[in-house]
């Protein structure tokens, strides 16, 4: 495995090498190399972005399959609360998830209930003097490793809190390993998924040593046979115990709620979120908490979900008024904040991962944005991609380190082109002496 | 390149030009994260230059803002033409600001910025002369 896992792949075969994907990813990882898009995996943060703009499917998220679950001796699903909005709000929430136990999995256990672990402890941590502020949520793992990659400096205002997925996980694997005298690694605990990101931070996990997730399979991916079984679920079947504090984390500003973080900021979209980190680093923003999200509208539109953003939204709102009167109703009370610090923290500090800097000698990466600086003012400034960079910063930036030449921007070589048709045409208007007419003296 | 040769960028500054305000900034911040200077003195760099920006544009008719980088430490000039400073002391007490009411609606004029700017840097500057202008000198620093 090389040192980065991605779990963002490309299918060559579709690829068209147009400039669609290069133009929007949010760390510039992609070039166009030999009519095929080409991620470079330092700069990945599989925010998924790519997978959304490639217009021929040719960006697509590796994850794991129903057939996987015959490896293990016990499977559990755990489905994030996003995949609630996938369907109408009709649709008991209960029902979904006895759905999911006809797809193969022996229980169910919902993210959501992490969520509610999650938001008690965030809200625990809010209080303690050494908290930095403002505290950024690390919930979403492509906003995570964009801190990583390009805002170094404020690692240390992330929370440092595992995912709801991750502590749903520890819980689930833990008790059942107890309870049932099962090996750990007979125990295959599934993440249902609407986005890449997660899928990688299990097989390079962010905070732990070691994720308690086995994998994760999209929701895109199981959504039909979903379909089929919802409908063949008794309407009374009871698989529930999530609420909806924990529920309401699936849409952008579910976990600020749940947090009662006061003084907040909710931002979601992963251009937006690198646009007010940049202003964060500047020191204007005081706030106690942001909540961000690469999807816009949150977890809902994730790539990996089938509906509509909107409509997701929507049928999440509705389905979370119905499930607040009833939760009223019955007296249910969110899952509680662990007394187990193990649950929920990080076991290693998360590491910066700066993608910018030109070269590790400070003299000659200092040469290197001197001749960068110059390259750009030669360029058209146009931003097209033609060359198979995403800009013109970022052809000065390949030029200069050897990865690209001027003669990539088509312009330039246009440029070219004409001087050396110009200087042919000259060449050719001379004649040899021989032939040369000269006047005679 | 010896360690004395540094890049310098100079930015013009307008007043009231809130469009391009807090863009010399970010190029400076960009240039220091390709040279590879550590985030957190980059953020002291960052913070301390959007601070004096943000003054000019708010404050004065005119500026520049110069930055010089070396491969040890970074200098920032910001000289204006404006109003000036009438006392230096009180406009470097913490929350003490002269911004009128339509600049601090925005956000801006909490007082924060000279404080914020000493706080910041490694050697600090300012010389006023009202009816004139002001420049401000940083030294900030890489290790």
């Amino acid at each position: 495995m090389s040192e980065y896992f991605h779990s963002v792949r490309l299918t060559p075969e579709r690829c068209k090498g147009c400039v669609n994907c290069i133009k929007r990813c949010p760390t510039e990882a992609i070039r166009i190399r030999g009519g095929k898009a080409k991620i470079t995996e330092a700069r990945c943060i599989d925010c998924g972005e790519c997978i959304r703009r490639c217009a021929n499917r040719a960006k697509t998220a590796v994850t794991d399959s129903l057939d996987d679950l015959k490896d293990y001796k016990y499977n559990v699903a755990l489905p994030a609360p996003a995949l609630y909005s996938q369907f109408s709000a009709d649709v008991p929430a209960n029902v979904v998830l006895c759905a999911l136990m006809h797809l193969g999995f022996d229980e169910v256990f919902e993210v959501a209930l992490g969520a509610e672990i999650v938001s008690d402890a965030t809200v625990e941590y809010l209080k303690r003097r050494d908290a930095k502020k403002p505290a950024i949520s690390s919930a979403c793992p492509a906003v995570v490793r964009l801190v990583q990659v390009k805002f170094p400096e404020l690692i240390d205002n992330l929370i440092p809190l595992e995912a709801p997925v991750e502590v749903a996980a520890r819980l689930v694997r833990s008790t059942r390993c107890r309870e049932l005298g099962i090996a750990p690694e007979d125990i295959g605990v599934w993440f249902i998924t609407p986005c890449p990101a997660k899928m990688t931070a299990f097989k390079q996990p962010l905070g732990a040593e070691k994720s308690s997730v086995t994998g994760a399979i999209g929701i895109s991916q199981i959504y039909g046979e979903l379909l089929k079984a919802v409908a063949v679920v008794p309407r009374d079947a009871n698989c529930q115990r999530a609420t909806a504090r924990g529920v309401g984390w699936a849409l952008s500003g579910g976990e600020t709620s749940a947090a009662a973080a006061g003084n907040s900021m909710v931002i979601d979209e992963i251009h937006n979120v690198s646009e007010v980190l940049e202003q964060v680093a500047l020191g204007k923003i005081k706030v106690d908490f942001i909540e961000a999200l690469a999807c816009s509208g949150g977890c809902i539109g994730g790539p990996l979900t089938v509906e509509n953003r909107f409509v997701a939204e929507h049928r999440m709102h509705q389905r979370l008024a119905k499930m607040r009167a009833e939760d009223e109703a019955h007296g249910a009370a969110p899952a509680k904040y662990h007394p187990d610090s193990s649950l929920t923290e990080y076991d290693r500090t998360i590491e910066p991962r700066p993608i910018m800097r030109l070269d590790e000698d400070i003299f000659k990466a200092m040469y290197k944005v001197e001749q960068m600086e110059k390259t750009l003012n030669k360029l058209p400034g146009l931003d097209c991609g033609s060359c198979g960079s995403p800009n013109c910063k970022a052809l000065a930036e390949d030029i200069v380190q050897g990865e690209a030449v001027e003669t990539d921007c088509i312009f330039k070589l246009r440029e070219r082109v004409r001087d050396l048709a110009q200087e042919m045409v000259g060449l050719a208007a001379k004649l040899p002496p021989s032939l040369e007419e000269r006047e005679e003296n | 390149m010896n360690p004395e040769q540094g890049i310098v960028l100079d930015y013009a500054l307008k007043g009231g030009d809130f469009d391009t305000a807090g863009e010399a900034s970010s190029k400076i911040k960009r240039i220091l994260q390709q040279i590879g200077v550590r985030s957190d003195v980059i953020r002291r760099i960052a913070i301390s230059s959007y601070e004096a920006e943000m003054n000019v544009i708010i404050h004065a008719y005119s500026g520049v803002l110069k930055a010089s980088i070396y491969p040890d430490r970074t200098e920032l000039v910001i000289a204006d033409e404006g109003p000036g400073i009438a006392d230096i002391d009180l406009a470097m007490q913490e929350g003490y600001s002269t911004a009128p009411d339509h600049i601090r609606e925005m956000g801006f004029g909490a007082g924060m910025g000279l404080p914020n700017m000493v706080r910041c840097s490694d050697e600090f500057s300012i010389n006023s002369v009202a009816g004139e202008g002001t420049k401000i000198s940083i030294l900030i620093r890489h290790s």
